[in-house]
């Protein structure tokens, strides 16, 4: 079971702030997509309201055709793990877990189980007594085995440890290949995580700023190199996005948002220029750096 | 593990080509599944369908309905044919362009191939 999310002219305002800045776009179901953006860039807020943590101040949500907000018949079917578990300090984690196993429709205890030893889960302690990576752990433990047809990591595994982190990446692929299911992965360590997004969504300042194929997007960056007078030329001439520039003497570099044809890079090439694919975190640096694109 | 410089799917049928090149592939022999793949290498179980579909409309893979994925029987000659095509513009014209730009004498690439080659009955399989 996997759930469509569909949002149109979203708003979310607190007080004078504008976190949210009419968004609007479509998650098709049972694909895995990753939400990039800077901190404070409005993901967390957004994904509040898909999980209706809160409400939207204007616009439309709806998740699988409906209104999240206290609507029980969705809110069951979706889980938001934030960077820290919802339970109070007091709590022991076999206690959050039998709790989720008592709430969860699609939870798997045999699942759970296997979980908690990978990720060495002390059952017995308390939630206060747990280390940052702990929290992490009982936090993307709850996640998967809660198998929500639409799931959210909001950044809820940087706690982990790299060994654990890639151990959580693993996990995910695995079991979303057996039970498909919506997943949205916020983050802004691109790098570790790009290859498991299907479609990115990068948002800056509460606005949306990309939506594509995680493929297609990281062909849209080139960085030019070359001297000076022929990257100017070549960049100007083909009405090329220019997203930044460094200048070392009489070399030029350009970094470009946009597909190249065949045909422009050949040009490039004949003019002595060098074209380079810019990876996927430095592409949303350029992005959403102070200047970048609006 | 992949790097930027294409898509990903690609990277992923010519990860598999270089496998049945070498022969850690054999013909007839079954492949991993897309998603096994995808979860050994931590990558988007569609982009590792993608890589795989590409394979099957090539020829090199062929598919045996709910059992998986195969190498092609003539795969590898196959594969061996078109990396023929490319070696010599892509890997000598490549070292030729180096040496002249450096200034090494083409005489001297000529006779250190002659020095470094394996013996005939090694090269021909």
């Amino acid at each position: 079971m996997s759930l469509p999310v569909s949002v149109r002219d979203l708003q979310l305002r607190y007080g004078d702030t504008v976190a949210l800045d009419r968004l609007s776009f479509d998650l098709a179901a049972g694909k895995i997509y990753g939400l990039l953006g800077r901190n404070g860039s409005g993901k967390t807020s957004l994904l509040s309201v898909l999980a209706a943590f809160r409400r939207a101040s204007g616009g439309t949500v709806l998740v699988d055709g409906e209104d999240p907000f206290e609507n029980a018949r969705v809110t069951r079917r979706v889980c938001l793990i934030r960077d820290n578990v919802d339970a109070e300090e007091t709590d022991r984690v076999g206690g959050v877990l039998d709790l989720a196993a008592r709430l969860r429709p699609d939870w798997d205890a045999d699942y759970a189980g296997r979980l908690i030893k990978q990720f060495d889960l002390p059952l017995r302690k308390r939630v206060s007594g747990l280390s940052r990576g702990g929290r992490s752990a009982l936090a993307v433990t709850l996640g998967l085995a809660t198998r929500a047809p639409l799931t959210i990591f909001d950044e809820s595994y940087l706690g982990l440890d790299a060994p654990s982190r890639y151990a959580f990446y693993q996990e995910l692929v695995a079991d979303y290949a057996e039970h498909p299911r919506t997943i949205i992965l916020s983050t802004h360590l691109i790098e570790e995580v790009a290859n498991l997004f299907e479609e990115v969504l990068i948002i800056d300042r509460g606005r949306l700023l990309v939506h594509e194929e995680t493929d297609t997007l990281r062909q849209r960056g080139a960085t030019i190199t070359g001297e000076a007078g022929a990257v100017d030329a070549f960049v100007t001439g083909h009405g090329l996005e220019a997203l930044g520039e460094k200048r070392l003497g009489g070399t030029k570099a350009v970094t470009t948002y946009g597909l190249l044809t065949d045909g422009q890079r050949r040009e490039a090439a004949g003019a002595g220029l060098d074209i380079a694919p810019v990876g996927l975190q430095d592409l949303f640096i350029h992005l959403t750096a102070a200047g970048g694109r609006r | 593990m992949f790097d930027d410089r294409s898509p990903i799917y690609q990277q992923i049928a010519e990860k598999i080509k270089d496998e049945i090149l070498t022969g850690a592939l054999k013909e007839d022999e079954q492949v991993m599944s897309t998603n096994q793949y995808a979860s050994f290498y931590r990558i988007n179980p569609a982009t590792a369908a993608k890589g795989f579909q590409q394979l099957v409309d090539e020829g090199v893979l062929y598919k045996k309905r709910g059992i998986g994925m195969f190498v092609s029987a003539q795969a590898r000659e196959q594969l061996r044919g078109q990396r023929r095509e490319r070696f010599f513009t892509e890997v000598v014209d490549a070292m030729i362009a180096e040496a002249q730009m450096i200034g090494i004498p083409l005489d001297e690439v000529v006779a250190r191939i002659a020095a470094v080659r394996i013996p005939s009955g090694e090269v021909e399989r």
